[in-house]
Order: structure tokens, then sequence, then C-alpha cells
């Protein structure tokens, strides 16, 4: 499954659109996994030749059909953290006029959303498009931690351990749907987990 | 009561800027402290011209900070309908007048890690106040401004004395233009672009910069449309029943005022779409003018702006 | 006027009161018998003598302990108080909209004293008496916003306007109806409010968000807004929720009278010169069903309201488990008499309780 459709929701959930290639002086591109299949949807060799293509493969084996687009500088990482440091270097050094692509998964899509955030591109102007698992990032809003790829409602917060249920509230600046604990009215009656879209 | 807050001042100033451009000073005539602002806000200012009452918007171009006095500069016109040239004609040292409060519409995004400014002509108004503030707090600006020749040159001397490096003139008698492309071209990211001036400046500087790849929101523009004269035409006031007839050198939305009918206004300018009037019907043709209906709108013929737009043709009815 | 100011507690033994007078002044939320979302928005330009609409910023009876118990949050948890870099320039805006106010209000309390930039602030019941340098933060020992708000009662955002938006770039929020500040930071007006039921379809807040986009410098506004909350506890946090969710189920037919509050906020909005940003004070004013209970037109209308309220606002103001015995004992005080229409108690004509 690297498509899927979002069921509505409330407005501060993030609405992920599909790549399209815009008008600019140069292109960023951010992928993890099945992103990759959207940056080749979205590649042109004009956009590949001012293009910076950040990828964590997380298993998946795009990285010769990336490679093979020909971009002006490639990089494969084995994690977002790892990848970072370079993508703060890239945004640092840009200018007005750079286009920036995110695709892959929710968690991937928000952290780097937020590194050109804080670079100064407006988010309105950062596109997206969703592609592989549908686990999301949890900030637990009482212990404040962050428990990475949840698939389950509710789900144990990696930190403090309370039981938390999934919201659709969303933090652009954490990168993170918010976690409440689901017992707090009735503590011990905590109800199975199940997907988060089932 | 419409529009902001007024205040009643007293004229302590004139000063000829050059032979288009002259500035006016106000303070408070109860010899009180005016409002802070923030920079790019403007005043509307109350013309009592015999019968004839004028609300002109003009950019406040004083610090922003200094409480005892606000200027504004205001350039003739002598095609329009008789603002400009009232205020350099008819207003001497000591007229009392009333202005509204400081309105913004054209703000700093203070977010930016860098303000390019691109002004043309009269346009630089807005940008004195914003560079004063900016440097208040040791803002990261850069200026870009365009005049006619150089005797037409508002504040250029005051500008390139004190800010030499972020500075850059030119005049379009010796032929210098700004090199729009380069120039947005460079920029790091995080810049925010502003530009006030003529219409087709504005155009210009939109939509080179979306077609470098800018984010909208890193556009702001400011253009106060001065209402244009026209043909006098009849309009029917559905809610408060009454036939008012809009004078050829008058707006629609001071001839609803006229006629003793409160109507919503902030701008005036066909700029903040406070003054937006639903048409009950009508039967003839709309003159649009306003920057806030879109072009659908404006097709349909269910809105108009009163502050800035006009009609032509037998029947129209307006929701007021 | 001097304030009584009260010893009282928001926490543990909830030592919390309402004197007669602060009965009388509750800015009680319904002006008529039921209620719905609506932009009840009106001009903040005073209102009758002693009511909460007086003043700018009101100061009461619970100024000192409700000052204390944010001191208490802030110490727990510094992330209650935040502002984006850009939003400095607002804070102080606020601190000087909210030191010229109450020292024009209240001269027997509060004193600013300008010289140039060399401010001097007295706040005799909080017992401060600071100089400063307007608009150098390091002559505060807080940010701008962090210091005045720690001095006003009720939550402050502090939003930015830009893109035809508002954005919640600032705040301080240790009163809150359930939102967290540390999560919402940055959120823009829609996104903020996303989670409130039923109001996005009705278009409440496009109209919302018109309005305040075009409140101007010298020109405030003010609606009420409400909730329930059981204990006078005004760190209704999601942050906390873990803790306090649980006293939601302690509530009995015996202590439902005094341990059930109506919880008000008076929200008010305001055009910030220097910076354009508005900033919306939250005050929050608590008030328990059996005090409310004293002015019969409010016990009428309070049993309509929460009888007749939909199911989804009844749930995310989260009192839906207890409806059935807040209306038992709330049935007690409605005789089916009409009421008198606006929120004021109207002691002198509207009629005792009939039963």
């Amino acid at each position: 499954m690297t498509k899927f459709t979002f069921p509505q929701s409330i407005k501060s959930r993030p609405i992920y659109g599909t790549l399209e290639a815009r008008d600019g002086s140069a292109h960023l591109l951010v992928a993890d996994a099945h992103g990759a299949e959207a940056i080749l949807d979205v590649a042109t060799p004009e956009m590949m030749a001012k293009a910076h293509i950040i990828y964590i493969p997380k298993g998946e084996h795009f990285e010769d059909k990336l490679r093979a687009l020909k971009p002006a500088l490639f990089y494969s990482g084995p994690s977002y953290s790892a990848a970072e440091p370079r993508l703060r270097k890239a945004l640092a050094d840009a200018r007005m006029g750079l286009q920036v692509y995110l695709t892959g998964t929710e968690g991937l899509m928000g952290q780097a959303m937020n590194a050109a955030m804080a670079a100064g591109i407006p988010h309105t102007a950062i596109q997206t498009e969703h592609r592989g698992s549908v686990a999301r990032r949890m900030q637990c809003v009482h212990c404040k931690g962050i428990t990475e790829d949840v698939e389950t409602d509710p789900f144990v917060c990696s930190h403090c351990g309370l039981n938390l249920f999934v919201r659709d509230h969303y933090s652009r600046r954490l990168a993170a749907y918010q976690g409440v604990r689901v017992d707090a009215e009735d503590p011990g009656n905590v109800p199975e987990p199940k997907g988060i879209y089932e | 009561m419409s529009g902001a807050e007024k205040i009643a001042v007293t004229v302590t100033d004139i000063v000829p800027v050059n032979e288009l451009v002259t500035r006016f000073e106000f303070k408070r005539s109860d010899g009180g402290l005016l409002p802070t602002f923030s920079g790019g806000a403007h005043t509307v200012v109350e013309m009592r011209d015999g019968d004839i009452t004028r609300l002109n918007p003009y950019s406040l171009m004083s610090d922003p900070m200094d409480q005892t006095a606000y200027t504004i500069s205001v350039r003739r016109d002598d095609q329009g309908r008789g603002g400009s040239l009232f205020m350099h004609t008819k207003i001497a040292i000591g007229d009392e007048m009333v202005i509204s409060y400081p309105v913004n519409l054209f703000s700093l995004d203070l977010r930016a890690k860098k303000h390019l400014f691109l002004a043309g002509g009269i346009g630089i108004t807005p940008f004195l106040a914003q560079i004063k503030q900016l440097e208040r707090f040791n803002g990261h600006w850069e200026l870009h401004y365009a005049c006619r020749t150089q005797s037409l040159g508002s504040y250029v001397d005051e500008l390139t004395s004190q800010h030499p490096n972020e500075t850059h003139i030119y005049y379009d008698d010796q032929k210098q233009v700004i090199d729009l492309v380069r120039l947005l071209d460079g920029q790091p990211l995080g810049t925010h672009v502003y530009v006030c001036g003529p219409k087709g400046m504005i155009e210009w500087v939109r939509q080179t910069a979306a077609a470098e790849g800018w984010p909208r929101e890193a556009i702001h523009y400011e253009e106060f449309l001065a209402p244009q004269p026209g043909k006098p035409f009849e309009v029917k006031l559905a809610v408060s029943n009454k036939v008012i007839s809009v004078g050829e050198h008058e707006s629609l939305l001071e001839a609803i005022e006229r006629a003793g009918v409160d109507a919503p206004y902030l701008c005036r300018g066909g700029a903040c779409g406070q003054c937006e009037t639903n048409v009950i019907d009508y039967s003839g043709t709309f003159i649009h003018r306003d920057h806030w209906l879109d072009d659908a709108e404006h097709a349909s013929g269910q809105k108009i702006m009163p502050c800035v737009s006009r009609f032509e043709g037998k029947t129209l009815v307006l929701d007021r | 006027m001097t304030i009584q100011f009260n010893e009282e507690s928001f926490r543990d033994d909830y030592s919390f009161y309402n004197s007669e007078r602060a009965i009388k002044r509750f800015p009680f939320p319904f002006h008529e018998d039921s209620y719905m979302y609506s932009v009840n928005m009106e001009q903040h330009r005073g209102g009758p003598k002693d009511s909460v609409y007086e003043k700018r910023f009101d100061v009461d009876e619970h100024y000192i302990s409700e000052m204390r118990d944010r001191a208490i949050v802030l110490a727990e948890d510094p992330l209650r108080c935040q502002s984006l870099p850009h939003m400095t320039l607002a804070g102080w805006d606020l601190l000087e909209l909210i030191m010229v106010s109450k020292s024009e209000d209240y001269p027997d309390l509060f004193e600013l004293h300008r010289d140039g930039n060399t401010w001097r602030w007295i706040n005799k019941p909080l017992g401060i008496d600071d100089t400063f340098t307007f608009l150098d933060d390091a002559t505060l020992p807080y940010g701008p916003m962090e210091y005045i708000t720690r001095q006003a009662q009720g939550d402050f955002a502090v939003l930015d306007q830009r893109d035809d938006n508002l954005w919640m770039d600032a705040g301080m929020v240790t009163t809150q109806a359930d939102w967290s500040l540390d999560f919402d930071i940055g959120m823009n007006f829609f996104e903020w409010h996303a989670p409130v039921p039923l109001a996005h379809e009705k278009g409440i807040f496009v109209r919302a968000l018109k309005f305040l986009l075009n409140i101007q410098q010298g020109a405030p506004a003010r609606r009420l807004n409400w909730t329930m909350t059981v204990n006078p506890l005004l760190d209704t946090s999601p942050e906390n929720y873990h803790k306090w969710g649980i006293q939601k189920t302690t509530l009995t037919p015996e202590n439902i009278g005094a341990k059930q509050h109506l919880r008000v906020e008076l929200q008010t909005f305001f055009r910030l010169p220097r910076s354009n940003a508005l900033v919306f004070p939250i005050r929050c004013y608590l008030c328990s069903f059996q005090d409310l209970m004293t002015v019969p037109k409010w016990g009428r209308r309070l049993h309509r309201v929460v009888r007749d309220l939909p199911v989804e606002l009844a749930t995310y103001k989260g009192f839906i488990n207890n409806r059935p015995m807040m209306l038992d004992y709330l049935k007690n005080f409605d005789d089916g008499l009409p009421t008198s229409p606006g929120i004021w108690p109207d002691l002198e004509t509207e009629p005792p309780l009939q039963k």
C-alpha cells in the first residue's frame, strides 16, 4: 500500500497533495521509503539538473532508480536524524526561489517541513505527497515525549508509559499529532488497540 | 460609526518637498500624544471643502515611535477629484483637521530574515516609516527606489545620506532600471519583498517574483486607488429607502455618506474590503476598479466596492 | 474603590470562594434560554458600573490568589508561557497596554511613571516596584509578555496578523479550557480551533476571523464563552488532564451544588500598535452552581440551556457524562416562569423561585 486516501478530518490535520514540477532557481527533494516513487513520477531532466535529493530508504530499494535520474546532488542516509544536518545546511545556503518537495511518511514530511519553515519558507509553499506507511508521529501531551511510527489507537507512550488515544489535532511546529490519556476518567479502562484508520 | 476612530489634529507644518509633493505635519489639537503605529500604516484625512467632504488615505511616514506628531506626503494630482489639490492649495498651518487612527494594511512580516523594499515615486512614504521601525530594532533591509527625475526624487537625499549602504536609487530620465530578476535571484531564503508604487510597477514585481518561484506569502504590495471622476448616476438604497445621485467628482461611498446612510469603510482605496456592498438589482454596466473582489465577483453583478467603483446605466439598487 | 483580596486556592483544598459582590457581577454567559455558537462580538468600551465590562482589564478579589496559582503552574511547566522570536515587539505592546490601562483604571492599586523610555511600575497588591527601560528586554526579569502577564488575571494569546489570517505565535496560558499553548503555538485561526465541533460547518470561524482581522487601534471588542469545570480548578490543561480528569467522576447529588462550577471566559481583543499584532486576553471566571442559584433568573435559564444543549457541544465541553446529575439538581430551580432577555441578574424585577 503506497497510496492511501485519508478520511476527511479537522482543519489542523495536514492535507497532502500530488507533487508537481514548479519553476524555481533550485529544487530540494526529501523522501523516505516509498516517497521515492513520487520523486520518480515528478522528476524532469530540467528539474534534476538543479536538484538535490535527500533520501532515507528505510529498507526499500529505490536508490538506483533515483540515482539514474541524475540529480545534481544525491544523498542516501540511514535515518532522518542522520540526514538532518545536511538538510539544514542545504536550506541555509539556499536562495529565494528554491522549491521544496517532501514525500513519504507523515513523520518525515513533518520534520523536513519544520526545517524548511525555520529557514523562512512558508508552509503553504512547500509541496507534500504522502506515500507508504500511514503510521503517525505522536506527541504525548502530558510528558511531551515523541513516539514515532504509531500504528494503533490507543497506544502506549514510549516515554511515560501512559495509554494515549490518537487525536487528529496536528502541530506543524512539533511535526506530531496529539496523544491524550485515554483512561483519565476511568483508570485502567483502556480500549483494545486497533489500527488508526480501522 | 464607520471607519477607524477619529483624532482632532492641527496642521503644524507644511513643507514643499519638490514641485509635486508637499509634506504636512499634524499634532493633536488637545496637546496630547498621538497613538504609536506600525510601519506601513495609513491615516484617513477628512477634507472639508465647502459642501464636499473627502476622506483620503495617506501613508504615515514619520517615526512610528514618535507620538508628538504624524507626517504625511501628498502628491498633487491635477487630473484627480481635487483631494490632493485641496491639501496643496487650501490647507494652511494652524488649520484644524480630523484624521483617523492608524490602520495598517501593509505591515512588515516580522519573521522575515531580510526585508527588500521596492518603491516607485510617492510609493516611498510607507517605507520611510518601516525603515525607521527596522532601524530601531536592528532589522535587515534594503531599498530600491525608482524616481522620474532627480528633482522629483522625494527624500532621496535623506535616504542616501543616512543609509548609504542600503539605499539604491534609479532615475527614469537617466534610463536607470531596477534589474529585478537578478535582484530577486540573489536574495537569501526568508527574504520578503514589499512593493509600493504605480499599478504597473506592482504588477511587474508580483509577476516577476512569482515566475522566479517566490512564495505568495513573501510578496507584499499596497496600492491605494484614488476614486476617479465619472458620469453622474442614480442609486436606490433599498434598506434605508432612499434614492441618491452620485456626482461627477464624488465617489459612490461619499454619496451614500452624504445621504446620511452609515456604510463601513477603512481604506477608501479598494483594498481592505470593508465597504463591500451587495447589489440587489441593476440594469447597466459596472465600472469596477477595486483590488478586493475577484474577476468572477466583478462579472457576477452581485457586488460592488463603492469606495472606488462606479456605475453607468438605468437602474442600480444596493443593499444599504 | 478598594478591593478586599481573597486568601484562597485553586487546587488541593480548593478554598476558592466568591463574595456576594463577586456573584452579582459574575458574567453569566447566556442572554436567552438556549445556546448555540454565534459571533457574539461587541465593542469593549466600558459597561455598567462595577460589572466585569467596566474596565479594560478587570481586577477583582481573586487577583492575588490567581497570580500565585499562575506562578505555581509556571514553576511546574515553563512551556505554558512561550513567545516565538518575532513576537517580542508585540510583548512590549502588551506590557504598555496593560500598564497604561491598569494605572489609569485602578490608580489606587497600580502606578506607572514614564520619563522617556525609563519606566517605573508599581503594583501594590503584589508588592512590585520595578524601574526598567521600555523596549530593552535586558532590563526586565522576564520577557515583556511574561513579565506583565504574571501580573494580569486570565490567559493571553498574542496573535500575529499576516496573509489574511491570525497566528497564535505567543501566549501565557495557565487557566485554559483544555487546550495546550505548547501544542497550538504557531497555528492559524482555523487550525487552533480545529477541535471545536459544529462551528466550522456553521461558518462561525470564517465570520469571526473577518471581524477580528479588522479590529483597529483604539476600538477593542469582546465576547463571552463558557464551559463547565468540577472544582474551582483554573489549570484545566491537557498537560495535566491525566491528573484532573478523574475529578469529574467525584460529583454526587449531595456535593454537586458546591463542586460543579460554570466557567466563563471574558474574551477581549485589542489591536497592538507597534507590532500590528492582536492580543486576545481570555479571562476566566468561576462560579459554583449553588452560588448561581441565588439569582432566580440564572437558575431558571441555566437549567434550560444545559437541558437543551446539543450532544456534540456537551461532549466537547466535557460534561456529557455528568449532564443527567446536573439536570436533577438544576430542575429544582426552574419553575417554568419566563426570563428577561440579556445576561444581567435583574434581581429587582425577576420574581423569586415559585416552588
